[in-house]
């Protein structure tokens, strides 16, 4: 069984070799256009040299630091709205259909107004990532802080704990799934909004970079700068699943 | 849970936004909800308005699609046959952690302005969800649908049209109902970000201008179309795709 899978691995190893070689041959023999397409080797160079001669750390830095900033911002504060709103059903009564309404704005339309009383800048892309962000962890966790078990809440209420103790030992174990969950959708729109605002706003950073390399016709260093924030993506997940079992591992006990 | 109670606060924080935008309390570029409606009044008057809105949808819709359409295809292939899914698969899979947006520029290398771009990217956002939804509706497949169908001694076509997707056609719509509320926000965000037509660029365009009560006024229109078009996939969900509901497994 594990020879097969390991067999499994290296056919589709090399299924993406031979493609990578196609589109080589292809645009070494002029088949392709080289502006659109250039050669899997010349991109592989391209990303080789941002990294050796250290013109990639500069931009990757400013493009993490404001997606950063700006989750954390958005995490923070909708885990606490949503510990508030989810757990009062009063709050929730007068304020989920507002949050509902929100859900599906496109977030990046925020752009325009943030630059109008913000002005261009730091402020200004944090923010606008920060808005974008905050409705996957604010709704996860109202859904998460709703539907906790009634027995729970009966047990809490027996042991006399008070509501903060109540939230921090029940309803926030209790709720975690729902809030990664939400964190996770909203680490991938945090990226995605930071790059948004390069290069709409003109911020520095990779998404600046990388419309700059296709407006100068330099596009295998635009191709490196796609692998590198297809990379920053899958590895920032990566980080944040890494995160989520270690605090998850309990429930996992529980269920055996 | 009545219904008023919702509407209570947004109507509240308007009502002060405008008495605090009168009495001069808060900066010009805040605008004010009694200017929005008049500025997105005049764009609906004069046909801007609905011009933006129809070059959204055309390509959110389009978009949407070639997504589902791909997105079916790919999946049908990698969830019939377990060797693709294992040979195909990882290189499919390595293209998804990239961010949508970080492809508009390559996209505008290869297509210029216009649909074609726009179109490339929403597919490419909207495709993932549907391409895992299908992979698992098809591996969830009951087994004895498949045995039947080789009883019957069907080609690959007619198993497809015939048994596969009828019974997966309930899972493979909760995909496209993702994938459709991925659709619009990425069509507005390509046209904000670069290409010059619909919604974004008209709040682009306006924001340029300094046309502060039309930029809200867009804005808020977007979010309301965001929510109709959320309303929509409900009632179809609701009305038409329900009696496919049960046979998703």
């Amino acid at each position: 069984m594990t020879l097969y899978r390991f067999a499994m691995r290296l056919a589709a190893l090399a299924f993406a070799l031979t493609l990578l070689m196609l589109w080589q041959l292809l645009a070494q023999s002029n088949a392709i256009s080289t502006v659109f397409f250039p050669p899997p080797s010349r991109s592989l160079q391209a990303l080789y040299e941002l990294f050796a001669s250290g013109r990639i750390w500069q931009p990757l830095a400013a493009t993490l630091e404001r997606m950063a900033f700006g989750w954390v911002l958005a995490s923070v504060a909708g885990l606490v709205l949503g510990a508030l709103i989810g757990s009062s059903r009063l709050l929730r009564a007068y304020l989920e259909p507002t949050l509902e309404f929100f859900r599906p704005l496109p977030a990046s339309a925020i752009i325009p107004p943030a630059i109008l009383i913000l002005g261009l800048g730091q402020t200004m892309a944090v923010s606008v990532i920060a808005f974008a962000a905050i409705w996957p962890v604010l709704l996860g966790s109202v859904h998460g802080f709703k539907l906790i078990d009634p027995r729970l809440t009966e047990v809490a209420r027996s042991l006399e704990m008070t509501r903060f103790d109540f939230l921090k030992k029940i309803a926030l174990p209790s709720a975690l799934p729902d809030i990664f969950a939400g964190l996770r959708i909203s680490l991938a729109v945090s990226l995605i909004l930071a790059v948004v605002v390069e290069m709409q706003a003109s911020q520095p950073g990779l998404g600046q970079n990388i419309l700059l390399a296709q407006r100068t016709y330099r596009s295998p260093e635009l191709y490196a700068g796609i692998v590198v924030l297809g990379l920053t993506g899958y590895l920032t997940n990566s980080v944040l699943t890494i995160i989520e079992n270690r605090l998850l591992a309990w429930r996992q006990a529980y269920r055996h | 849970m009545a219904p008023w109670r919702g509407l209570l606060i947004p109507g509240l924080l308007l009502i002060c936004w405008e008495i605090a935008a009168r009495a001069t309390a808060i900066p010009e570029a805040l605008s004010r909800p009694s200017l929005m409606i008049e500025a997105i009044q005049a764009s609906s008057l004069n046909g801007a308005l609905m011009l933006a809105t129809l070059q959204t949808l055309q390509t959110t819709l389009l978009g949407l699609l070639l997504a589902t359409t791909l997105g079916i295809a790919v999946g049908l292939l990698l969830g019939i046959s377990p060797l693709l899914n294992a040979v195909i698969g990882p290189s499919v899979e390595a293209f998804r952690p990239i961010p949508a947006i970080a492809l508009v520029p390559l996209a505008l290398l290869l297509f210029g302005f216009g649909i074609s771009l726009e179109v490339s990217i929403i597919a490419f956002a909207c495709v993932w969800p549907i391409i895992v939804v299908t992979i698992a509706a098809v591996q969830g497949l009951d087994e004895r649908l498949s045995q039947i169908a080789r009883g019957l001694e069907f080609s690959l076509f007619q198993r497809i049209i015939k048994f596969i997707l009828p019974a997966t056609i309930g899972r493979i719509w909760v995909g496209i109902r993702i994938a459709a509320g991925i659709a619009l926000i990425v069509a507005v965000t390509v046209e904000i970000v670069v290409n010059p037509r619909g919604l974004g660029y008209a709040m682009i365009f306006a924001q340029q201008m300094l046309q502060v009560d039309l930029v809200y006024g867009y804005v808020v229109w977007t979010g309301i179309l965001g929510w109709l078009l959320n309303l929509l996939i409900q009632l179809i969900d609701q009305n038409w795709l329900s009696r496919y509901a049960v046979s998703g497994r």
